[in-house]
């Protein structure tokens, strides 16, 4: 039953998007970086893991999960490391995101050729 | 014609020649196509979860991104991302399919331009922004929680 939950809040993440690129005609790049700030400040907050407990991945899939995992790798590595945490754990948390959309850009810019626009 | 007055024509200039787009349709499907992405996140992390329940839970969500990623950079590679997120708007570009769209969409877009300076560097047009302000973001809070 929790898929409802999933869906209702995923689709409304996503449709807060849209209202601003409606509103506002901002572009893809500038949406992604709000949501990641959101994100960042959700954790550092420390809203996000209660969202997260009944939206799962209604919150994780969307970009502010990208930018909650960033603070909560640097939160966590800054408790267990001490200063050099807040340097390393945002990207360690991420890695494994960043890490696979640049290499399977990589491969799929490689073997598929570009549309040309109509 | 001074600049004030010449911007202000150019802006309604620009206003004319956007495309209208009846936003309650949009909104609509975004709110849908968004809906369905994080169910399939979902119900990928279920999958797995299910085939290996020793799993811990965050090493189950690094898989499911990382899928989710491949996905969409497939869907791209092959075209079929940019005719989704034509009809669904933010429904395609905040979910992290978005940014993985976001990283193969120009890398495919200037291949044509040598691998290093159009597929390497054109790869970071979109995401460069997302990844800078996230890290710079993200060691302010781990510097905040330093101190408190």
């Amino acid at each position: 039953m929790y898929y409802l939950w999933v869906f209702l809040i995923g689709g409304l993440v996503c449709m807060i998007g849209q209202i601003l690129i409606i509103k506002t005609n901002i572009t893809s790049a500038r949406i992604l970086v709000s949501f990641v700030l959101v994100g960042v400040f959700l954790e550092a907050i420390g809203v996000f893991d209660y969202i997260s407990g009944f939206a799962r991945a209604g919150i994780n899939v969307p970009i502010v999960g990208f930018g909650a995992s960033l603070a909560k790798g640097a939160i966590g590595a800054v408790k267990a490391k001490g200063l050099v945490g807040a340097f390393t754990g945002g990207l360690e948390a991420t890695a494994g995101g960043i890490a696979a959309a640049v290499l399977f850009a990589f491969i799929f810019a490689l073997i598929f050729k570009a549309k040309t626009k109509k | 014609m001074d600049a004030q007055k010449r911007n202000e024509a150019y802006n309604n200039y620009v206003k004319a020649k956007i495309p209208k787009t009846r936003p309650w349709p949009t909104l609509f499907y975004s709110f849908l196509v968004g809906g369905v992405i994080c169910c399939l996140g979902q119900g990928i992390n279920d999958l797995i979860l299910l085939w290996f329940p020793t799993m811990a839970e965050q090493t189950a969500w690094g898989y499911t991104l990382i899928i989710l990623i491949f996905l969409a950079s497939f869907l791209t590679g092959i075209g079929v991302y940019d005719k989704i997120g034509k009809f669904a708007g933010g429904g395609s570009i905040v979910p992290i399919t978005g940014f993985s769209n976001s990283i193969t969409s120009p890398a495919l877009e200037f291949e044509h331009e040598g691998i290093i300076y159009g597929l390497c560097v054109k790869m970071f047009t979109i995401a460069g922004p997302v990844i800078v302000s996230g890290v710079v973001a993200s060691v302010i809070v781990g510097i905040i929680y330093l101190f408190i």
